[in-house]
């Protein structure tokens, strides 16, 4: 990696794996919020509870509907018998919970001492008669946010195949709501049914907070497009329903084995289109669902014309400077493909794990993004060393480090810029409307910078100090 | 299998990292899967770190599942041995490489062929230590390699030191105001007229170790960590080690009187009396606090206590000892030592609760509805839910209980500390009944009450529920924002598109 070369295609390296992330099964912290009725169990060690305890901050004190089945000496050396053990304390969660779904996240543990969750619990579901599903998230084989992405692709097995009887049903539904509405509702519904276009169904795959599935969603109804179901819904019982020949397209970048299983599993087709992060991803990803469909988008131009106008404050902040993505939560590509956007420079992306089939829309804008904005090609490191990293980041000399936490203060004290990267998983980034959090979250640290500078401050660490 | 919610001391490794970092140039090799190296972000957050935790993994994943680990541990040895020349680098085994049984005792000894380093395996199994008690057997393991060492090439030093001096075992990364703690013992240790030979492990470097028998005696203040290095030490070489916590008046000043009877056993002749008086009755103010007026409030109010052994003994004695406090009851989580604070507090409170389930401690708060707490994070929150106030003073904690000003426990200045702590709890408590008694707080829902009355604008049924959905915090000033939006624009009502437009216009 020399400076001096610029390279015509996007270049792909693969390092050591060494390198900082959260364990995946970090995913129940959203999703036990995301999914109002469900209950996750983690079957795992002290390592994953103290983890889990201090990743989720203050949160564990709001009494979560999560907990650990913590595996004891017995648990590994077999004297005590699994599925016995997890009978109780599924039934101790159903007395005292009463969930609508278990989530079990296998972990590390029991992938080494080859516990068959996926055997027990459909036994252990007929028993205690709440549904189990299963989810491997171990850090033997997943970073971070891919922990969710198991956990999708295992509920994507429990979407119902087939519309509950459409006509009994609706006309059941109609009649309550015309007890209460004295007939309101039915002239609402027929009048919303006329805005959308005739498309074939329509499902989102993602977990995000509901607001931006609202903002989402409102996105695509100005475009006559209907969102028939999301993936996951607010609740388990609401899974959206899965038929043959549904649409399905994703707003994670991290979602390839939940893709996977839409398409060969569910046989559902895949709109393959760069991620709704920033206005130019929202925008390509509301074409690119209109093209499928057909439809000929309106307003877009001047929609994304307006969000950019509103953002100038915030582009004249970063216009010209460059950043470094060390690489641990998979929204690399898009962030970086918006921050080139934006007027920045990349300089490296680091990427847990690239899954170029299920990204292609998006490593392709990434590309047409730096030819158009004239910015250098740059190198998508996958599986990252930190070590080797730290030393292109201090030859290099970035204005911003998008990286973990592990890092973040020593680099700070070295006087390198940082942001922390996990705050892009739990702010919301999606959409047109949000484009502006994301700035916020990028330009933080050189605002705060403007705020300080002058004082001398930048350097904190004693020269003789090793690195 | 249980089923947990929440720990009170971590896992094992975690205890070995927290000592291997403490020391300087000793890195820490994990043998792990990604994921696990979170205990950098914990040192790096709450320390505010500025250097990089020494702390690296080997990375278990399916490949080493399928054929083991083979070169890739002695590798990242050798790696980090030429990338960052440490002295000492020590592989730590996690709950992982237990039940994968590989030989690491066999990669250390291979690494060590090649690396210039040293290389030792931490002896920790996961499965049947917590974090305090790997820590404090890492710590001997490493003590001991060191003394070892130096005896086989015969540079272990001849005899003592000239004057009295002592070895200050245990203060260490991400302990409870351990670095605090470390300076006011260092300065009780200057006033007393005695030198520090090592203070190990926080800030050491492992060539240090050899030095610790020159010491006239060891000063173990923390129960949790430092004890099995002491009896080694006092094993080998007869170094007398005094574990008195000086946490408190009282202790302090038997921790000072231990203290003075084993140098003067040494030959010195030193009489500490007259410091003692001088440093409680006009240097610390909590010996006249405890006579003042404000503390004769607190009499008999009920206080209940839970932390590990070391705080929760001395903050029940100094509560009910120093301060005519009512100790409900006294608690720890050490369960392995748990004789020992059964007998430290057993005079001092009307019962001792032994447990590692935070819910049983929930439920015995609830029960006694104290006036005050003193325990770790957990019931600080279980306060809070309760209306108690409560003063935090063990591990588990948060950022806020690494302060960057001077905040030590023991010694004399920690006294000072202790008291304004457990003042300010209390007194916290009563303002809030006052408060409650005489109408309490006004403000709550004015605010929003009196914007939306005043204005003309109607919020939809989808507007308001997404508005809710927004959390209470900034919900106000949304909602202001999103009226003065639809006000210069004109619009009547506010729906979710009005709502989502406000956000994206600037300024909005």
């Amino acid at each position: 990696m020399t400076a001096t070369q610029e390279p015509s295609a996007l270049n792909f390296e693969c390092e050591t794996g060494n390198y900082h992330t959260f364990c995946p099964i970090s995913c129940v912290a959203w999703l036990y919020q995301k999914i109002e009725d469900s209950f996750f169990l983690v079957i795992g060690t002290k390592t994953c509870g103290y983890f889990l305890q201090n990743a989720m901050g203050v949160m564990i004190f709001a009494e979560p509907r999560y907990a650990m089945a913590e595996l004891e000496e017995g648990d590994i050396s077999a004297q005590l018998n699994d599925y016995e053990e997890l009978k109780r304390l599924c039934l101790q969660i159903k007395r005292d919970r009463n969930p609508s779904v278990i989530v079990w996240i296998g972990t590390c543990t029991t992938e080494i001492i080859k516990t068959d969750l996926e055997g027990l619990a459909p036994k252990l579901e007929s028993e205690i008669g709440i549904p189990i599903v299963v989810a491997r998230a171990n850090g033997l084989d997943y970073a971070f946010t891919q922990g969710e992405d198991t956990v999708l692709a295992a509920m994507a097995n429990r979407c119902p195949d087939k519309s509950p009887v459409a006509e009994t049903e609706k006309n059941e539904r109609n009649a309550i709501a015309k007890l209460l509405n004295f007939g309101k509702k039915k002239e609402e519904v027929a009048q919303d049914e006329s805005e959308y276009a005739d498309h074939p169904p329509l499902v989102l795959f993602g977990s995000l907070p509901d607001p931006v599935v609202t903002q989402l969603t409102l996105e695509l109804k100005r475009q006559g497009i209907k969102v028939s179901g999301w993936l996951p819904a607010k609740r388990f019982t609401e899974l959206p329903v899965l038929e043959e020949g549904y649409y399905v397209s994703g707003v994670n970048p991290f979602l390839s084995r939940t893709a996977t299983t839409l398409m060969r599993r569910r046989k559902c087709k895949l709109i393959g289109s760069p991620f709704p992060i920033g206005p130019d991803g929202t925008r390509a990803w509301i074409e690119k669902i209109c093209s499928v469909f057909g439809i000929t988008p309106k307003g877009l131009d001047e929609r994304e014309a307006q969000i950019w106008e509103g953002l100038e404050d915030y582009l004249q902040l970063i216009r010209g400077k460059s950043v470094f993505f060390m690489g641990d939560n998979l929204l690399e590509v898009s962030l970086a493909r918006f921050l080139v956007r934006c007027g920045m420079t990349v300089q490296e992306i680091g990427i847990p794990y690239m899954d170029k089939r299920y990204q292609a829309a998006e490593l392709i804008l990434l590309e047409k993004t730096c030819k158009e904005m004239g910015s250098p090609l740059p190198s998508i490191v996958e599986k990252p060393d930190n070590y080797n990293q730290l030393q292109r980041i201090y030859e290099l000399k970035p204005d911003l480090v998008i990286t973990g936490m592990a890092h973040a203060n020593p680099l700070e004290a070295r006087g390198i810029n940082t942001k922390w990267s996990v705050e892009f998983t739990f702010a919301q980034i999606h959409g047109f409307t949000n484009a502006r959090d994301i700035l916020e979250l990028v330009t933080r640290p050189l605002r705060r910078n403007n705020n300080l500078k002058d004082l001398g401050w930048d350097k904190l660490v004693r020269e003789d100090a090793k690195v | 299998m249980k089923l947990a919610y929440w720990m009170y001391a971590g896992p094992a490794h975690i205890g070995t990292l927290r000592v291997a970092s403490s020391f300087k140039n000793v890195h820490a090799i994990m043998h792990a899967p990604l994921g696990d190296d979170y205990f950098n972000v914990m040192r790096s957050m709450l320390e505010r770190e500025r250097n990089f935790t020494p702390v690296t993994t080997s990375v278990v994943d399916r490949n080493v599942l399928a054929r083991g680990s083979q070169e890739k541990v002695v590798d990242n040895i050798t790696r980090k041995d030429a990338e960052e020349h440490p002295d000492l680098i020590v592989l730590t085994p996690t709950c992982t490489s237990s039940i994968l049984q590989e030989d690491l005792h066999n990669f250390v000894e291979r690494s060590q062929l090649e690396a210039s380093c040293d290389v030792m395996l931490a002896d920790v199994n996961h499965y049947r230590f917590n974090e305090l008690q790997a820590a404090d057997r890492t710590l001997q393991q490493i003590v001991q390699y060191y003394i070892e060492k130096a005896r086989k090439k015969g540079e272990l030093p001849e005899g003592k030191s000239e004057k009295p001096s002592v070895n200050i075992i245990g203060s260490s990364t991400l302990g409870f105001h351990n670095h605090h703690d470390c300076t006011e013992l260092k300065r009780l240790m200057a006033d007393l007229g005695i030198e520090v030979n090592t203070v190990i492990p926080e800030g050491a470097s492992v060539y240090d170790i050899k030095k610790m028998p020159r010491a006239w005696f060891n000063l173990a203040p923390y129960r949790e960590l430092g004890l099995m290095a002491t009896s080694y030490l006092e094993a080998e070489f007869g170094i007398p080690c005094v574990d008195i916590t000086p946490m408190g008046v009282v202790e302090t000043a038997r921790c000072i009187r231990k203290i003075q009877q084993v140098i003067n056993a040494q030959g010195a002749e030193v009489d500490y009396e007259e410091f003692i008086n001088e440093q409680t009755l006009y240097v610390s103010q909590a010996a006249w606090f405890s006579r003042s007026i404000d503390c004769q409030n607190l009499t008999g109010k009920k206080a209940v206590v839970f932390g590990d052994n070391t705080h929760a003994a001395a903050m029940t004695k100094i509560l009910a000892r120093e301060m005519g406090i009512h100790v409900v009851w006294a608690g720890t989580y050490c369960k392995y030592d748990a004789d020992w604070f059964r007998e430290q507090v057993s005079e001092y409170c009307d019962e001792v609760l032994i447990t590692e389930d935070h819910g049983a401690i929930g439920d015995a708060i609830a029960r006694v509805e104290p006036s005050a707490i003193f325990g770790t994070q957990m019931e600080r929150h279980v306060g809070k839910r309760l209306d108690i106030p409560c003063g935090v003073i063990a591990a588990p904690i948060h950022i806020q209980n690494f302060p960057l000003g001077y905040k030590p426990f023991m010694g004399y200045e920690g006294t000072n500390q202790i008291a304004d702590l457990v003042y300010n709890s209390f007194t916290l408590g009563m303002e809030d009944h006052l408060l409650e008694i005489f109408g309490g707080h006004d403000t709550k829902e004015v605010i929003t009450k009196g914007i939306s009355a005043g204005s003309d604008l109607n919020w939809t049924k989808d507007g308001l529920a997404e508005l809710n959905k927004i959390p209470g915090f900034v919900r106000g000033k949304v909602k202001r924002n999103t009226e003065k939006f639809a006000r210069d624009r004109g619009f009547k009502d506010i729906n979710v598109e009005v709502l989502y437009a406000a956000k994206e216009s600037v300024g909005a």
